[in-house]
């Protein structure tokens, strides 16, 4: 039955092959009735930017050789994109996207540098708070 | 098993998670309490994940069958 579970995810990595599962485990679990935080911070946060959203993402360089024949497979399957996903997501239940202010100023990102589905700029206390008694991941 | 009137039927063919749980989570949500949706997805995670969500979500599966490829699942809206 439903309970009030939790899951926060701190998004580290900026690169595709993880943003892929944020948007899968993000949309996944807001489906089933979980309350979802996600927490982007460094090469995470750069992948929320308005800028980031017209571009392709890269992939790890470790995984390169992978990258072409995946994006060709996940076109063919009519896969949606990770902030596809993660958009559906806030749609489906309830989902809240934060960015970490420390990483905007390391990296001159502005407020209305950020997605639209961006909830708020927040730092460490709040992501904890919000975090506490469920399931944290950092991807 | 008796025939059920069916409110509302979602084609998830060629979808794969979490697109069946999504668009499922949605469907339940157009149709009213005590009413039955119908799953149709070929996506081999469909049958435990929509499983799973229904034991989360507190909604109850009335059947589930596998024809070939296509997992064919009967969900009633309890709540």
């Amino acid at each position: 039955m439903s309970s009030n579970k939790k899951l926060s995810i701190i998004v580290f990595s900026g690169t595709i092959d993880k943003l892929m599962p944020v948007g899968i485990l993000a949309s996944g679990a807001a489906a089933a009735g979980y309350e979802v935080n996600l927490f982007f911070t460094f090469w995470g946060l750069n992948s929320i930017t308005k800028q980031a959203m017209q571009q392709m993402q890269p992939i790890d360089k470790n995984y390169e050789q992978f990258g072409p024949v995946m994006m060709k497979r996940m076109q063919e399957m009519k896969y949606p994109s990770w902030s596809e996903l993660v958009r559906e997501a806030k749609e489906v239940g309830e989902v809240k996207i934060f960015a970490c202010s420390t990483t905007m100023e390391f990296f001159g990102i502005k407020r209305e540098d950020l997605a639209d589905f961006v909830d708020d700029v927040v730092g460490v206390a709040t992501f904890l708070d919000r975090a506490e008694g469920g399931t944290t991941l950092f991807i | 098993m008796a025939e059920l009137k069916i409110s509302k039927t979602l084609d998830l063919k060629g979808m794969y998670c979490p697109g069946p749980v999504m668009e499922t989570a949605k469907g339940i949500k157009q149709i009213g309490v005590g009413e039955i949706l119908e799953v149709l997805a070929t996506d081999p995670a469909a049958k435990p994940d929509i499983e799973a969500w229904a034991r989360r979500t507190g909604q109850q599966i009335l059947d589930i069958q596998q024809q070939g490829g296509v997992t064919r699942i009967l969900i009633k809206r309890v709540k």
